[in-house]
């Protein structure tokens, strides 16, 4: 059937793949950080889970939650690219994605690959936090904050 | 096209004279005629707002250009118009819902200013610590909240009326948890997450024999049921006129009058007092004392001009139409792959909502748009609705009378785009 290119570049295959698998989907029992993520005008609910070590490198993420496939897909992909980072890098990467969704960049070449599939979010202003949901809800665990709402 | 349709009765003799009668109402609105992503909007969302016939719009329009002035206030020309064209349209309210009597009619905001005023103005002063409102599980939070809030300050229990599987009250229960401390009964005419149309009748006929005070929300009932508060025999009666085909800020309380004539208004200011000064101050009597300030007047000449468009249909038809688009619909979302309709109440208005398999509804609410396809996705702001099923959304078509059952078919299409897409079997 045919859908608008708009729908196609949003809903590219990598995120009808997470949103449907999502990966790291699970609990991390003892976390050295964790945070609950809300968006409340959709319902978004996600639980972040983190373990980092001593030397500032994020060992373990995993989340659990009930979205939309934006942010489904986006906390997968987000828990993928973490592991092995160093929260200095971390913070880099939202920093690009956060470029890419918003619309403020349009090629940056240092950002993952596997990020530039939600470039088609920056043309849905209201799916926006959708897509960073589990970015803000990381700042949120990292700086010891229990609970995140994207308003 | 599935649905039969039944010969000469309600006066309609056939399915061409149905669709060019509503080929007619649809002329009457504007809005009908733009383009969302260029395709022909399909505006399926009238259960968040409805959209204004240009009979309301010049109207409008007419008295900005025409007559603007402050109301009850001067006596040069343009304030008595203003005047008699706002007191107008309470007349016309006051025939559209049937009640006794033009000081029965309240303009307010909206159906939450309306609800917030039964809560401040009736049961701050009348109720007391250990009372019980009953409030259903079905409601809308502006049927919820005020409620709450009046728990906390004045120790009241709120005590919730549950809902069955198919989406309506339990009456068996509700009848078990009446007991000498309710002193209030709230619940929606019909229920804007669900669809249910609610026995209002029987509830009010209970509650009056056990001297309850019944509050009903009917800001989904204004635009698709007949409304009789005598028939209904409620204490109050709240409603919306943008969810009537009129303008955003404006809405309307129905109180009987004895209930009136004891409340004490709930915001002061101009308009509604007789006399002021430092010593002693008299209020107006009602409606006016429960309408402090200057009013929204274009707004409520706008919803008086809505009352009169939708009184001057054939309500017998236009019923039966929102009816048969209702099970057009039901029929054809059935096709859908893992579609599940949430509600399905024995009495509806014309409203759908559903969840799809796997699918969450923000996003079928996106892929839906770019199609032109106007939808409501979400809580509903009846969260408690969504924890009864234990999901946290869905998506819902509202319809109208100006809906078509080719706009059903491409609300079908749309879904079938999202369930390809999606790979829902
Ligand atoms: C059943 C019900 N009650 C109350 C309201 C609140 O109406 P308003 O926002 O116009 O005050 C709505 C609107 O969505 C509703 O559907």
């Amino acid at each position: 059937m045919m859908l608008t290119s708009r729908t196609k570049n949003l809903y590219q295959e990598v995120i009808l793949d997470h949103n449907k698998k999502p990966r790291n989907y699970r609990v991390i029992d003892e976390p050295t950080h964790s945070a609950k993520g809300h968006n409340p005008l959709c319902g978004d609910r996600l639980d972040l889970y983190l373990t980092v070590s001593d030397d500032n490198v994020i060992q373990d993420v995993s989340f659990v939650g009930d979205g939309c496939a934006i942010s489904k897909a986006s906390a997968s992909i987000m828990t993928t690219l973490l592991i092995g980072k160093s929260l200095e890098e971390a913070h880099e990467m939202f920093d690009g994605f956060h470029d890419l969704v918003t619309g403020k960049s349009e090629d940056d070449k240092a950002l993952n690959n596997r990020l530039k599939v939600f470039a088609g979010v920056k043309d849905l202003p209201a799916r926006v936090k959708c897509a960073t949901l589990a970015w803000h809800t990381l700042n949120a665990a990292l700086e010891n904050k229990d609970e995140v709402t994207t308003e | 096209m599935s649905v039969t349709f039944e010969h000469k009765k309600n006066g309609i003799n056939t399915e061409n004279e149905m669709k060019r009668r509503i080929a007619e109402i649809r002329r009457d609105f504007p809005i009908l005629n733009r383009k969302v992503n260029d395709k022909p909007l399909v505006y399926l969302d009238n259960g968040a707002s409805t959209q204004m016939p240009k009979q309301v719009i010049d109207t409008i329009s007419a008295y900005h250009t025409y007559h603007h002035s402050n109301v009850h206030r001067g006596v040069h020309t343009l304030s008595q118009e203003s005047t008699d064209l706002y007191e107008e349209a309470r007349e016309t309210l006051k025939k559209y819902i049937n009640a006794s009597s033009t000081k029965e009619i309240i303009f307010t905001s909206g159906t939450t200013d309306s609800i917030n005023l039964v809560m401040h103005s009736y049961a701050k002063k009348f109720l007391k610590k250990g009372d019980k409102i009953l409030v259903s599980n079905m409601e809308h939070h502006a049927n919820i909240v005020p409620w709450y809030m009046l728990s906390k300050s004045h120790d009241v229990e709120i005590v919730v009326i549950p809902i069955t599987d198919s989406g309506e009250l339990d009456l068996d229960t509700f009848h078990d948890l009446l007991d000498d401390d309710v002193k209030i009964v709230a619940v929606n005419h019909v229920s804007n997450a669900l669809g249910t149309i609610n026995p209002i009748e029987k509830i009010t006929e209970t509650c009056r024999e056990r001297g309850i005070i019944t509050v009903v929300d009917g800001a989904q009932a204004c635009a698709h049921l007949t409304v009789d508060v005598q028939t209904l025999g409620c204490d109050f009666y709240a409603f919306s006129g943008h969810k009537m085909h009129g303008p955003t800020g404006t809405g309307l309380l129905y109180g009987r009058k004895e209930l009136l004539d004891v409340m004490d208004p709930y915001r002061g200011g101009g308009d509604m007092i007789l006399s002021v000064s430092f010593d002693e101050i008299i209020y107006n009597e009602a409606p006016f004392k429960f309408e402090a300030g200057t009013p929204a007047i274009a707004q409520v000449i706008g919803m008086g001009a809505a009352a009169k468009y939708i009184n001057e249909q054939d309500k017998k038809f236009i019923h039966s139409y929102e009816q048969k688009l209702l099970e057009y619909a039901t029929d054809k979302v059935s096709d859908v792959p893992g579609l599940k309709i949430i509600g399905t109440a024995e009495n509806k208005i014309s409203l759908i909502s559903f969840i799809i398999d796997g699918v969450h509804p923000h996003d079928i609410g996106t892929i839906l748009d770019e199609e032109a396809v106007a939808v409501r996705t979400g809580h509903h702001c009846a969260q408690p609705v969504m924890q009864r099923y234990g999901i946290p959304a869905t998506t819902r078509a509202s319809m109208s009378f100006y809906n078509t059952f080719e706009e059903i078919d491409a609300l079908v299409l749309a879904l079938k785009k999202v369930t390809d897409l999606f790979d829902v079997n």
